[in-house]
């Protein structure tokens, strides 16, 4: 990225200060929404197949299951939104995009725990 | 229509104060030298010259040499005239981004991005053919009738064909400023603009 755009990045856009993760990683997502003049947080759970782009521009997205029908979201990470992020397990994964899951149901889209 | 000569650096998004996120290209506009001015009765218009981003002197030819020396500045890359500049400007003077301020609705005009030679579905937006079914395995993207047959018997004048895509002059208007950062020489514009990075665009008001 050129210096310059890099600058920009820096000045107008609040870096948000959130727990690491990566794909693999069971997370719940604390998501501001407002309605009219009220603001409720609504929270999202669910497994990180992918984190994508870079600075600024730098969004992951969490797929779940709701009531057996796959949900994809994507956030972007320095979204002001994001009221907080909890890391709730980190998985074992070998790839950095976990499209496969798409494919696969029940226990079969298990992932495995990483051992403390 | 005053105006300025910029580079495009490349596109990123922000979150605005109302939390909208947006899609922005940053613009490194200026700072530019007027090298020269036209007049309603030297020239039969008015019009000033802008000059922008520096050159090394030992690429630049002796009449640009002098045409630069005039207005008392360092050679310059890229020229450009401005029809009927809103304030009077004098040879040497500096057009700094500052002219634009935030919320304005600018014009950017830049050289899209060429694409070599493609066919009439990317070059002119054709549907291609609908099926494969009747016959239709191996023409997918053709162009389909170019015309009537006995009568005109021929083809008529800029029936829309494949050929050369890309690399023409495409103005975007009305695209809002978002932010102007002075002392960097940044403009900061809502969307998107024409070009790759690091070519020159001119912006006009």
């Amino acid at each position: 990225m050129s210096t310059l755009l890099k600058f920009v990045e820096d000045q107008l856009s609040v870096k948000a200060n959130h727990p690491k993760f990566k794909a693999g990683d069971t997370v719940t997502v604390n998501y501001k929404i407002k309605e009219g003049e009220k603001e409720r947080v609504q929270q999202y759970q669910g497994v990180v197949i992918q984190r994508k782009g870079s600075g600024s521009t730098e969004s992951f997205t969490v797929r779940k299951m709701s009531n057996s029908i796959g949900v994809e979201r994507v956030f972007p990470v320095n979204s002001p939104y994001i009221d907080s992020i909890v890391v709730n397990k980190v998985g074992v994964v070998r790839r950095a995009r976990l499209y496969y899951l798409r494919e696969l149901t029940g226990k079969a889209a298990r992932i495995a725990e990483k051992k403390q | 229509m005053s105006g300025i000569i910029g580079k495009k650096i490349g596109m990123t998004s922000i979150f605005s104060a109302n939390g909208k996120y947006i899609p922005c290209t940053v613009i490194e506009a200026g700072p530019c030298v007027v090298t020269q001015v036209k007049t309603l009765e030297k020239d039969g218009y008015a019009s000033v010259q802008l000059a922008f981003d520096e050159k090394k002197e030992k690429h630049t030819s002796s009449a640009m040499k002098g045409h630069f020396e005039k207005a008392s500045t360092t050679p310059k890359r890229k020229l450009v005239e401005f029809k009927y500049f809103e304030t009077q400007k004098n040879l040497g003077e500096v057009v700094t981004v500052d002219l634009f301020a935030e919320g304005d609705f600018i014009d950017v005009a830049g050289t899209s991005k060429g694409k070599g030679f493609q066919g009439v579905v990317k070059r002119h937006g054709f549907g291609g053919v609908g099926g494969t079914t009747h016959g239709q395995h191996d023409r997918l993207r053709a162009p389909g009738s170019l015309g009537a047959s006995s009568w005109p018997s021929r083809v008529f004048k800029g029936m829309r064909m494949a050929g050369r895509t890309g690399g023409d002059r495409v103005k975007i208007q009305n695209l809002e400023v978002v932010k102007v950062i002075a002392d960097k020489n940044l403009l900061i514009v809502k969307g998107s603009i024409a070009g790759a990075k690091g070519s020159y665009v001119t912006i006009e008001k």
